[in-house]
């Protein structure tokens, strides 16, 4: 008995275990990071006193391998920088080209960007959504989002030959005209996609352990995130209203009817939700634009300058197979300039900083990525917030490896 | 509404304007000399009427031929008002070698995106809290966006590190956050710069990875943690204490009976 009270009455900081912070990489390939990504934490037991992200581990070159082919030979690339959502990069990219050269794109091709551009923005969302429900635990919302994004893709398959990476983008407007099938099958897609989200949220919106892992952490306070540099989904939680499709609009997107959804405490909660309610939006636009849309008409500017002609014309007319040969081999010519071309991309503004020569390859093409800086905000989502906390906000942060690293 | 913007921080700025140019789209921009891009940053974010608090962008365009009539490269930054809605941008030719003043403290947003034009341009920032690379890795030879960086040449291999009765050790040093290595704390702590043990920090040359604020917030936090963990310490011997004391005096309640039943 003497022995034990000797322990009970021991000094306390002689009996405390070692407490130094510890030092923890988590990544560069973790499962819960959503690309290639690695943060290196100090942690006092659970909790995380101090972290630093490092991305870079995706770094394809896409700047410098832009500035060695023609204009028209970027739109691969740009396919690959957010992957979850390669048409709306591919969309921004001719808007910037387009803007740089003076280039109007017809009525109808316009309302065709705003339609696959958000059926993007719906299966990018879709995904984002779904991936934050499974990391913690909710396989079920999981699949049932991925049905509808496996719909989303049949239909882009359809429109432009491929699932995920489509290439689809011209300057000047879109490789094809849309199919006669793309109103009715969005018609039919719009209710099935309302059906699929009531069902996610009666499962995952009243469920504790998905509120209690969501709500209240990550937080960005909202004048951390505009300093930052955050758009979209992060940016618009924390309660501002910045949408460049309401701000600045482009194409005909000020000819429909729909909100910007906001949040109020910048947490994961919040992040999840808006990007819910955006994608109700989407589908509002998706059904306006499918209606409003022209029956007929071109989908691309009619100028051999910019367009390759049709493959009827180029085998059998020498003007066809002259335009077509300039067009590939020295590629198309914007005038000498500099200009930022910004559109919204799911995860906020993506911009296209191009300079041209007045040659057909570009002379400079910058990225801005939405992800990069809302990366670069998470670190304040994360110091003081518990190591398990870190699997929701980066997945309600939506990193695209692709797009960050370029 | 951006002209209105440029037209006011041309005014603030006065004879440090360089030339307005119009950009499209709403997007209005301003020349000034590298040394004024701090001043004009602040005005920016400061003076009620432009209130841009929202940082949109930082980059680099290379212009090597150029030179000498005008400094080697562009340095452009996007910012943007939440409140008024209007954005403007700025533009400084730098000369290759020269410092840029950092805008960190302006807009905390800027930091990532002067490392990376650091990383691909080698324009330095002056006063920037952690300029180190970012997307390519830190043995990266030269920086790759500049236009006489051939896009074939081949990087040499980061050699393994030396150490006795090791034959292969990875390049990246301890201090890059190996998990077999332990951080100095209390020296970090105290206010020193060792991140590591010194000798083990010579191998690889010293690394910063925290700025002296992100220290103390560390540190605050480890203080709170310590208090709290103090708190509940005192508590839980508070009540054993009492714990004990009611025993005690209830042993003493209960043995008078037997004696007295002797």
């Amino acid at each position: 008995m003497e022995a034990a009270d000797d322990i009970l009455e021991a000094d306390d900081e002689a009996l405390e275990l070692p407490s130094d912070p510890m030092r923890l990489n988590m990544g560069p390939s973790h499962p819960a990071m959503h690309g290639t990504v690695r943060m290196v934490l100090d942690l006092e037991g659970e909790t995380v006193l101090n972290v630093d992200i490092q991305p870079g581990f995706l770094h394809r070159g896409f700047e410098k391998s832009c500035e060695r082919g023609t204009w028209a030979q970027v739109f691969p690339y740009t396919d690959r920088l957010n992957y979850a959502s390669p048409m709306l990069n591919n969309i921004g990219f001719s808007h910037a080209v387009e803007k740089l050269a003076g280039i109007v794109v017809p009525e109808r091709g316009q309302y065709f960007r705003v339609v696959l551009g958000e059926l993007a923005r719906v299966s990018d969302h879709l995904t984002c959504c779904a991936a934050t429900a499974m990391e913690l635990g909710a396989m079920t919302p999981f699949l049932w989002l991925m049905k509808v994004r496996e719909w989303i893709y049949d239909i882009l398959e359809i429109e432009t030959g491929a699932r995920v990476t489509h290439s689809f983008g011209r300057i000047g407007g879109f490789a094809h005209e849309p199919t006669e099938n793309l109103g009715p099958a969005i018609l039919d897609l719009v209710p099935q996609v309302h059906k699929v989200l009531a069902e996610c949220e009666r499962l995952l919106l009243h469920n504790r352990i998905f509120m209690d892992r969501m709500q209240g952490t990550g937080v960005i306070p909202r004048a951390h995130a505009v300093a930052m540099g955050c758009t979209g989904p992060v940016l618009r939680s924390t309660g501002v209203d910045y949408d460049v499709r309401k701000d600045n609009p482009y194409f005909v997107y000020d000819r429909f009817d729909f909100e910007v959804p906001v949040g109020e405490d910048g947490d994961n909660w919040d992040r999840f939700m808006v990007r819910l309610e955006e994608t109700k939006q989407s589908c509002r636009i998706l059904e306006q634009a499918v209606s409003k849309m022209p029956k007929s008409g071109p989908v691309s500017v009619d100028d051999p300058r910019v367009m390759l002609p049709a493959k009827s014309e180029v085998y059998s007319t020498i003007e066809g197979t002259i335009a077509h040969f300039k067009l590939v081999m020295e590629g198309f010519k914007p005038p000498k300039g500099e200009v930022y071309g910004y559109t919204e991309a799911t995860n906020g503004e993506l911009g296209y900083h191009i300079v041209s020569d007045g040659t057909g390859t570009p002379y400079r093409v910058r990225v801005r990525p939405p992800c990069w800086y809302n990366l670069q905000s998470a670190r304040v989502a994360l110091v003081g917030g518990m190591i398990a906390d870190i699997i929701p906000t980066f997945g309600s942060i939506n990193m695209i490896g692709g797009e960050c690293d370029r | 509404m951006s002209k209105a913007a440029v037209a006011r921080l041309s005014a603030i700025l006065g004879s440090r304007v360089l030339g307005t140019s119009e950009g499209s789209h709403k997007d209005d921009e301003i020349r000034v000399a590298p040394a004024d891009l701090r001043a004009a940053a602040e005005a920016l974010r400061d003076d009620a009427e432009l209130a841009c608090d929202h940082f949109l962008d930082l980059t680099a365009v290379d212009y090597p031929e150029r030179e000498p009539e005008l400094p080697r490269f562009d340095v452009v930054f996007r910012v943007r008002s939440t409140t008024k809605r209007h954005r403007v941008s700025v533009r400084a030719a730098v000369e290759d070698g020269a410092e840029v003043p950092s805008l960190v403290g302006v807009w905390a947003g800027a930091n990532w995106a002067e490392r990376e034009a650091f990383d691909m341009f080698g324009v330095r920032f002056a006063d920037h809290p952690d300029l180190r690379r970012i997307l390519m890795y830190e043995e990266f030879v030269g920086h790759p966006l500049r236009k006489d960086y051939p896009i074939d040449r081949a990087q040499p291999l980061v050699p393994y590190r030396e150490e006795a009765g090791i034959t292969k050790l990875a390049p990246f040093g301890i201090e890059e956050g190996q998990p077999f290595a332990r951080v100095r704390w209390d020296d970090r702590l105290a206010g020193g710069d060792n991140q590591v043990d010194p000798s083990l920090a010579k191998q690889q040359g010293q690394r910063r990875v925290l700025s002296d604020s992100e220290i103390a917030v560390g540190q605050k936090l480890n203080l709170d943690v310590k208090v709290a963990a103090a708190a509940k310490a005192a508590a839980e011997t508070a009540l054993r204490a009492a714990t004990e004391a009611a025993a005690k005096a209830a042993a003493e309640a209960a043995a008078p009976t037997p004696k007295a039943g002797e």
